[in-house]
């Protein structure tokens, strides 16, 4: 119980901190694939101190739904990482969120996120926010149901008991109904996190913003934790991923003191490695056209319930 | 798998980091400590100056790498690169942009004709310089600037 506290303080800490380096590493990579030399991985960990610093400005003629966005998607992602097994599957927490709640706090940011940017009442923030809900309509359910095919094994929602019986049974990984699964989650965590080939991160293209155009007004502090939550997301999705698929090192109950933060080292390896390899195969893709976005996540939420219906007649 | 094999026979493009000339940065640029973002302001440029800042920011030149970043709105600007000498159309939209950064803020006239309108002092559609509208911190010469020039200006800004 105490390493189970332990452990979830130590995976707060972690993707709290962990997650503008990931940024980096990520930007660094892509950097080095273009030939470029990179502004180093602490750049996005600058960028944050120095909007830290700014001075903050509300567009003029936005009320408290824009001021709440920042603070709510923070909020919601910092309870999210505490929640979710990454470092540890006996979080105290364990109990209050399941698979459900988790999806639903991750939705409450991106909605939260979504009204701040009807607020501004511009042209950008309304098609931005627009876009996402139509993005968040269909990754939610595939969220949900791809990994409902991993609950109906154990028979629990409960994310910390799924990723326990995969550390007891490795190989149970290796069904059709877990690769249908991992495949669903891989395409939403590309297109809930605004990567491309459904957003692009680093477009200065208003046009074919999703993300960015909601946050185009927020400056100084807020920018930073919009920024920074945005961060977060993304390595919580990366470390579940990894949880869910491959939890090899993550402290079960009973884990001692040391197992704890080998694992810290193991999940930050892992999400670092998946980083890399999204940041590697986005140098080879061109962001997707908006119409053909919703092509893709209804193809993978067509993979998610062919995975459910594999866990049924295969398992 | 083509483009592995490009990537990899290409290998690093960026030039290596020059020394860093000497000259006086703003004070108001100490407090952004290595982390610059940038908004273009285009208020009436024939577009060289354009070229020159890709340049800048593309692979050879890598002006990332000193901190500097381009985005895509004022509000989350630490300065204002403005080119061309300001249009009585873009007047106010400059002026706009400017109110948007938040404080800290600068502005970097890039070019002979945000300095002083250039070859297009005088004409009727010229409202000024960027001076004349807007404080300016740092100023480049040059029709175009080289991106040498640009990275220099904007390395004063990030102090790397």
């Amino acid at each position: 119980m105490v390493t189970g506290a332990l452990g979830t303080g130590l995976q707060v800490i972690a993707v709290a901190l962990g997650s503008p380096l990931l940024v980096g590493v990520m930007r660094q990579v892509r950097a080095r694939l273009e030939g470029r030399a990179g502004p180093g991985i602490g750049q996005p960990w600058r960028d944050l101190r120095k909007l830290l610093r700014k001075e903050p400005i509300a567009a003029h003629g936005t009320g408290w739904p824009f001021r709440a966005a920042p603070l709510l998607v923070a909020g919601t992602a910092l309870v999210v990482a505490a929640v979710v097994p990454l470092v540890t599957t006996v979080s105290p927490l364990d109990g209050v969120a399941d698979l459900f709640a988790v999806t639903a706090l991750l939705a409450l940011g991106s909605v939260a996120l979504a009204l701040g940017a009807l607020d501004t009442g511009t042209a950008f923030g309304g098609m931005g926010a627009s876009r996402e809900m139509a993005v968040l309509a269909l990754v939610e359910p595939t969220i949900l149901v791809s990994v409902f095919a991993l609950s109906i094994r154990v028979g629990s929602t409960s994310l910390g008991q799924i990723v326990t019986a995969t550390v007891e049974d490795p190989l149970a990984v290796v069904s059709p109904a877990s690769v249908l699964a991992a495949v669903a989650l891989a395409i939403v965590t590309i297109a809930e996190t605004g990567r491309i080939p459904v957003d692009n991160p680093a477009t200065h293209l208003e046009l074919t913003m999703i993300h960015e155009a909601m946050v185009l007004e927020y400056a100084g502090p807020d920018l930073a934790l919009v920024e920074w939550a945005s961060a977060m997301r993304l390595s919580i999705f990366l470390g579940l991923l990894s949880s869910l698929f491959f939890p090899v090192g993550i402290a079960t109950a009973g884990a001692g003191v040391l197992a704890v933060l080998l694992s810290v080292l193991v999940l930050v390896g892992k999400v670092a490695i998946l980083g890399v390899l999204l940041a590697a195969g986005e140098v080879f893709m061109a962001k997707l056209r908006l119409f053909r976005v919703p092509e893709l996540l209804a193809g993978s939420f067509l993979l998610a319930l062919l995975a459910v219906a594999a866990s049924f007649f295969l398992a | 798998m083509g483009l592995w094999r490009k990537i990899m026979r290409t290998g690093r493009v960026a030039e290596p980091a020059p020394a860093r000339v000497p000259g006086e940065a703003p004070s108001k640029a100490a407090e952004l400590a290595g982390s610059v973002q940038i908004r273009h302001v285009d208020a009436g440029s024939c577009n060289g100056c354009e070229v020159e800042i890709s340049s800048a920011f593309g692979p050879v030149y890598d002006a990332e790498r000193y901190g500097a970043r381009m985005v895509a709105s004022p509000r989350h600007a630490d300065a204002l690169l403005v080119t061309g000498p300001v249009t009585r159309n873009m007047e106010m939209a400059l002026r706009r942009a400017y109110d948007a950064v938040p404080e800290p803020r600068l502005v970097i006239a890039l070019g002979d004709c945000a300095r002083d309108c250039g070859v297009f002092a005088g004409a009727y559609g010229v409202a000024g310089a960027v001076s004349d509208v807007v404080p300016v911190d740092v100023e480049v010469p040059g029709c175009p600037p080289e991106p040498e020039a640009i990275v220099a200006a904007v390395r004063r800004l990030t102090g790397r």
